[in-house]
């Protein structure tokens, strides 16, 4: 039956090549068994080592870890612990305030920096390189090198500071400036990378668009408005989904915390995945961790889902 | 004005317009200006500590009164920097080879090769795409110490290989190969295994090239996997290797400046070399 079906739509597909090649169904069957032995290593390793994990840490939620691998099954206490622990709240309530703060303003600056650079000039090509820059550093050298240059009164922002009058601040030991200094730093290096997103957006639009404003009149605000900003949304889609899980769940989130303030001051800077991460290797609590991280997780699918139906498996349907 | 200017012929209503832009033009360009340095400052301020002498690294002046190495020369005497950094290449460099050759194989199943399942197999690629690491840490630790690959390359290696966005990237490259040639060598009887070979193979260096040097950069930089599953001192990777650095030289910010500039600097300098090809690869990162 499958083997019928599968003739009928290899001779729909194949039309007249392969006479010599003995019969049609045995190269029908052949391409079949090429396609599963090169896809399997790929496959199986995504499975084992991404898709498992996902799937394993929804499990492991409901048990208990010891330190020496035993497993107790204690239903839904991990999520219970969840809800009245305040540590937990109050992390996921700091990943707000920080992917409220960044997300916008990456987008922003992404965006003002494209257009700053948008022309191709040798110029523009070279301090397209600069703002990228930071990019290529890992982010455990960023943030002790930031480390240095805000530390308490003898690092160059606060000698600076002193130099025009003010106090020296603990940019990152005050729990009131903490979170904002990683904010900052965070556009830092992370600008060049949405710069370069939004030029590739810029540049899919045709110049001609523009020229047809500027005779009928409009300025470069409106056209920005009426062009630019409309035509740049699957960009724009894409900078903000993206931002916005690297914000709440990025390796490079977790890096720059884990360098500059493990969390504190007073957990102003203490982000969900930085305590998941405290739970399990600091504390040994591996099943509430991960039933933390499963929250997540069905966040993240949500999102993920979301994003392949909206965009048809990555095109979306105007293009 | 609407009629005036249209009224104009276009050569002088440009003129006309670029006179009155050049003020801003100028602007513009100082802005650029102050954005790049303000970008690449911090890095220079690294470079800049890591050859003061530790009494004058906190000193304002960016270029050092009395430049010295001394700080390089401790890091590589007094800590084993030299195999920290053969680890990280070793490792980084496995994973970009390995990565590369299976993540190219199955893009082309995906974009070529008919067979059942196949959408739903990309389906479910797509569905890891935004899976990042930290969320799944607790398990792929547990995955590991299970798979008796903690302290060990494996470890290391392995779990770093597989992740959809590369597959991704040269699915779409492969989709826009035209079929010919690949029928022409399968009219003369090659196999699919060489036409990906010697066909598609060779056709996807330009992307293969930007894949490798993002791959290499990527594990280069990572931080969180090394550290969760290396306490051996002798596998560390460079990034931990400078973290631990930090906290047992406690204020000694020379010694950590340099060390970071030598973990920093084959990335720049890998940067600057192929920074046509990054960023072209990057710009082409979003949906299209």
């Amino acid at each position: 039956m499958q083997d019928h079906t599968a003739e009928t739509s290899g001779g729909a597909h194949h039309g007249a090549p392969s006479i010599d090649r003995g019969p049609r169904l045995s190269n029908l069957a052949r391409e079949r068994i090429a396609g599963y032995l090169f896809i399997a290593p790929d496959a199986i390793g995504l499975m084992i080592f991404v898709g498992g994990p996902m799937i394993l840490s929804l499990s492991l939620g409901f048990f208990s870890v010891s330190g020496f691998g035993e497993y107790t099954f204690v239903g839904l206490d991990n999520y219970r612990r969840m809800l009245g622990d305040p540590l937990f709240w109050r992390s996921l309530q700091v990943t707000l305030l920080y992917v409220v703060a960044l997300v916008p303003l990456l987008y922003v600056v992404g965006l003002g920096l494209a257009l700053l650079v948008q022309t191709d000039s040798r110029f523009n090509g070279a301090i397209r390189t600069l703002l990228f820059m930071p990019q290529t550093v890992s982010l455990v050298v960023v943030a002790l090198v930031w480390q240095v240059l805000v530390i308490d009164k003898i690092g160059l922002f606060n000698q600076w500071g002193a130099a025009f009058g003010v106090g020296s601040i603990s940019w990152l030991g005050d729990p009131r400036f903490a979170l904002g200094t990683v904010i900052a730093i965070s556009v830092w290096f992370l600008m060049g990378f949405y710069m370069l997103i939004f030029l590739g957006g810029l540049q899919d639009i045709p110049k001609e668009y523009y020229e047809a404003a500027r005779i009928d009149g409009a300025g470069p605000v409106q056209s920005f408005f009426q062009i630019t900003l409309p035509l740049l949304r699957p960009t724009s889609f894409f900078v903000l989904l993206v931002s916005t899980v690297t914000a709440v769940c990025g390796s490079q989130t977790f890096d720059l915390i884990y360098i500059m303030t493990k969390g504190g001051p007073a957990n102003s800077t203490s982000l969900v995945i930085f305590y998941i991460y405290q739970q399990a290797f600091q504390f040994n609590e591996y099943g509430y961790a991960a039933a933390m991280a499963s929250v997540l997780v069905v966040v993240l699918m949500a999102i993920t889902v979301l994003m392949f139906v909206l965009t048809q498996g990555g095109r979306f349907a105007h293009e | 004005m609407n009629e005036a200017t249209l009224a104009q012929t276009p050569t002088e209503e440009d003129a006309t317009q670029r006179a009155m832009l050049r003020p801003v033009q100028l602007a513009l360009y100082l802005a650029g200006v102050i954005l790049a340095f303000m970008a690449i400052a911090p890095l220079f301020w690294m470079l800049s500590m890591s050859l003061k002498p530790s009494n004058e690294v906190f000193d304002t002046n960016l270029i050092p009164r009395r430049p010295t190495l001394a700080s390089f020369v401790y890091v590589f005497t007094q800590v084993d920097f030299a195999r920290y950094l053969l680890n990280t290449f070793f490792v980084s460099a496995a994973v970009t080879i390995i990565a590369l050759i299976l993540h190219s194989m199955a893009a082309y199943a995906l974009a070529r090769l008919r067979f059942p399942g196949r959408d739903a197999i990309f389906l479910a690629m797509f569905a890891t795409f935004l899976i990042s690491q930290p969320v799944i840490i607790v398990p792929l630790f547990i995955l590991a110490r299970a798979l008796h690959m903690l302290d060990s390359y494996a470890g290391l290696i392995i779990p770093s290989i597989f992740n959809a966005f590369g597959i991704f990237l040269l699915r779409q490259f492969y989709l826009a190969i035209p079929r010919e040639l690949e029928e022409a060598a399968l009219i003369d009887g090659a196999g699919y295994f060489r036409i990906w070979f010697s066909i598609i193979l060779p056709l996807s260096r330009p992307i293969m090239s930007a894949l490798a040097i993002l791959f290499f950069l990527a594990n280069w930089n990572s931080f969180l996997w090394p550290l969760t599953i290396t306490s051996n001192q002798d596998l560390w990777m460079v990034q931990v290797a400078i973290a631990s650095f930090r906290q047992q030289y406690n204020g000694s910010w020379n010694y950590v400046m340099a060390a970071s500039t030598v973990v920093a600097l084959p990335t720049i300098v890998m940067f600057v070399i192929f920074q046509k090809r990054i960023i072209e690869s990057i710009k082409t990162t979003g949906i299209k």
